[in-house]
């Protein structure tokens, strides 16, 4: 037994092996183009700013970068108040942010970890309001916000998802598996407060998760646009994909301007998804998997 | 003797209701911890889908008092020609987009779970990036993308001889020029979610098979898929509601969301969610709107419903 195994060629035992070395050099044509092409919008978008409109519809394009950033940077400060939508974006994510760990981390902590009565049936509702789309409710929740005040502020944009299904589900997934219940029972012996118990037992241990599910929400919330486009109404409350989106119009013509306008609103992203991709990208495997 | 007894038993007794009433003290501490999804859910989801289905049945331009309707909106709908051509268009860009860009993901999947494959962080970290971006950066970049005179991809073309297309400006490309850019942002979040699926099948039943003579393709068709099936299935779902909603990239790339023409040359470009919005808030029918999302919710039902139905049988067994 031990033999075949070991005789079988490095790696061929155990997923499928896919084909011959000419076969091999194929799957690494048809991965390293798809890459490629996933790539090059993103490089266009560099090299693009920082031309003029001019330079961008010679032919051939301009494939390297020009001189033309510091110009296309003060018309975008011009054309729209960028700064103060950046900034707009990243309170309003980190705030959101910061809630989502604070109320999901809650509520998955209560689902996992204590038997109460109603709460298989409570946590089935929680799950089915996950394919209840968002565009149901979206003209009557229009109107809750008008009837509390909210227009024109970014309440509706911090506030309703603090404790969110998907957020709740994840939260609970992980305690259930990585907390053991001594933990808590040892600290319940030294009669320590359930408040504190979450806080000084359970957050340490779950930090991971919490990464996750932080870098998740922050992205979602920092390119999040039909609701801000609905809410916002003074152009100084904008964040940046709603600023982005009036661009078009502004400064139809000057497009290194709108492209560097975009590369603002993607690259502070991108940075930190490329920093943080392996942690990132396990944790979504992590959830998807485990809520098949 | 028997006094004794009894001591005990109401000593066991009054334990019993102290581990009752810790009990139940903790639990008070957890319906508190799961409380504000309930509360948050009940203001900002229940009430307004039950609100929307009222407001279905009236006539309301948002400011002056409702006027009871009946079904008046939704025989509207059942022939109003804008709002069937808009279905036309989201169930196209499904085809067109979502169903290529679940296949091109699961292919990759495939590729990259193979053993043999070096480099998985990378290309994982390489296919996902465009997920993570603003759809509304991402459009002003296609947008330039796709320019018809000057554009990168129409040089592209040119160079292979070609002639230009006028990606965004005409009706028969705007919707092939929208399924593009889906593609390109949403392949690598799929591909990531097949790959999950796969790294989780068992390696030993893999093992198991080949010791019994399986074939590559055996395994494949018998153990990879099979065992694939509900992550396929639950992502499937997923990208029905998805694309059935689906607003950012359309309407910024059919003229953005200031133009006065919603869905660009033709209506080519417009998607229910963009007729939805348009006809709440900018025409501010909020009723009329509010009975789109209602059909609009029953056709998403029906699609996933009728593609459970379909995908649960099982052609291996």
């Amino acid at each position: 037994m031990a033999t075949t195994v070991q005789s079988r060629p490095r790696g061929g035992g155990g997923r499928d092996r896919l084909a011959g070395p000419f076969g091999m050099a194929a799957l690494y044509v048809v991965l390293a183009g798809g890459a490629l092409l996933t790539a090059f919008p993103f490089y266009y978008m560099l090299v693009t700013s920082t031309h003029r409109t001019s330079e961008i519809l010679r032919i051939p394009p301009p494939m390297w970068f020009g001189a033309a950033l510091q110009q296309n940077y003060a018309e975008l400060l011009d054309a729209l108040p960028f700064w103060a939508s950046f900034w707009n974006s990243v309170a309003i994510a980190a705030v959101h942010t910061v809630l989502v760990l604070l109320f999901c981390s809650l509520g998955g902590y209560g689902f996992a970890k204590f038997r109460f009565p109603g709460r298989d049936a409570l946590f089935a509702f929680l799950l089915a309001t996950l394919m209840v789309p968002g565009f149901l409710g979206l003209i009557p929740v229009f109107i809750v916000f008008r009837q509390l005040g909210w227009i024109d502020t970014w309440l509706p944009l911090i506030i309703p998802g603090i404790a969110n299904a998907f957020g709740i589900f994840w939260m609970r997934q992980y305690i259930e598996s990585s907390v053991p219940a001594e933990l808590m029972d040892a600290a319940r012996i030294d009669g320590a407060h359930e408040v504190r118990i979450y806080w000084n037992v359970i957050v340490p241990v779950i930090v991971p998760a919490l990464a996750a599910l932080a870098i998740l929400t922050f992205i979602g919330k920092w390119n999040d646009f039909l609701l801000p486009l609905l809410i916002l109404k003074e152009e100084e409350k904008y964040t940046l994909p709603v600023a982005l989106s009036t661009l078009r119009s502004l400064r139809g013509s000057e497009i290194g301007v709108q492209i560097l306008g975009a590369t603002g609103a993607i690259l502070p992203i991108l940075v930190v998804f490329i920093s943080a991709s392996r942690q990132f990208i396990s944790g979504i495997t992590a959830g998807a998997v485990k809520g098949v | 003797m028997a006094t004794q007894t009894v001591s005990m038993d109401a000593r066991a007794r009054a334990q019993d209701r102290r581990v009752m009433w810790r009990e139940a003290r903790r639990n008070g501490w957890a319906y508190l911890f799961i409380s504000p999804f309930y509360l948050l859910y009940a203001v900002f989801g229940i009430f307004p889908v039950l609100y929307g289905l009222w407001l279905s049945f009236h006539k309301w331009d948002g400011i002056s008092p409702m006027q009871w309707n009946a079904a008046q909106n939704y025989l509207k709908l059942l022939t109003d020609d804008i709002w069937w051509y808009t279905i036309y268009n989201t169930i196209w860009l499904f085809f067109g987009a979502t169903v290529p860009q679940l296949c091109l993901a699961l292919l990759l999947a495939f590729i990259i779970n193979s053993s043999t494959i070096r480099g998985k962080d990378f290309f994982r970290a390489a296919y996902f990036m465009p997920i993570v971006c603003s759809a509304v950066a991402v459009s002003l970049i296609f947008g330039s993308m796709f320019g018809e005179r000057y554009g990168m991809l129409n040089f592209a073309l040119s160079a292979v001889g070609i002639p230009p297309v006028d990606w965004l400006g005409s009706a028969a490309w705007l919707k092939p020029s929208i399924a593009m850019v889906t593609v390109w942002q949403w392949t690598g979040y799929s591909m990531i979610i097949f790959l999950a699926g796969l790294q989780a099948i068992n390696l030993e039943l893999y093992e198991a098979a080949r010791v019994d003579g399986a074939r590559t393709r055996d395994v494949f068709w018998h153990i990879t898929m099979p065992l694939l099936r509900p992550v396929i299935l639950f992502q499937v779902i997923l990208s029905i509601i998805g694309a059935m909603q689906t607003f950012d990239l359309p309407v910024m790339l059919a003229g953005g969301t200031q133009s006065s023409a919603p869905g660009g040359t033709d209506r080519a470009g417009l998607v229910a969610a963009v007729l939805l919005y348009w006809t709440a808030f900018k025409y501010t029918e909020f009723g009329y709107a509010a009975a789109m999302s209602f059909v609009l919710f029953f056709l998403i039902i029906t699609f996933s419903y009728t593609y459970n139905r379909f995908q649960g049988r099982n052609p291996t067994e």
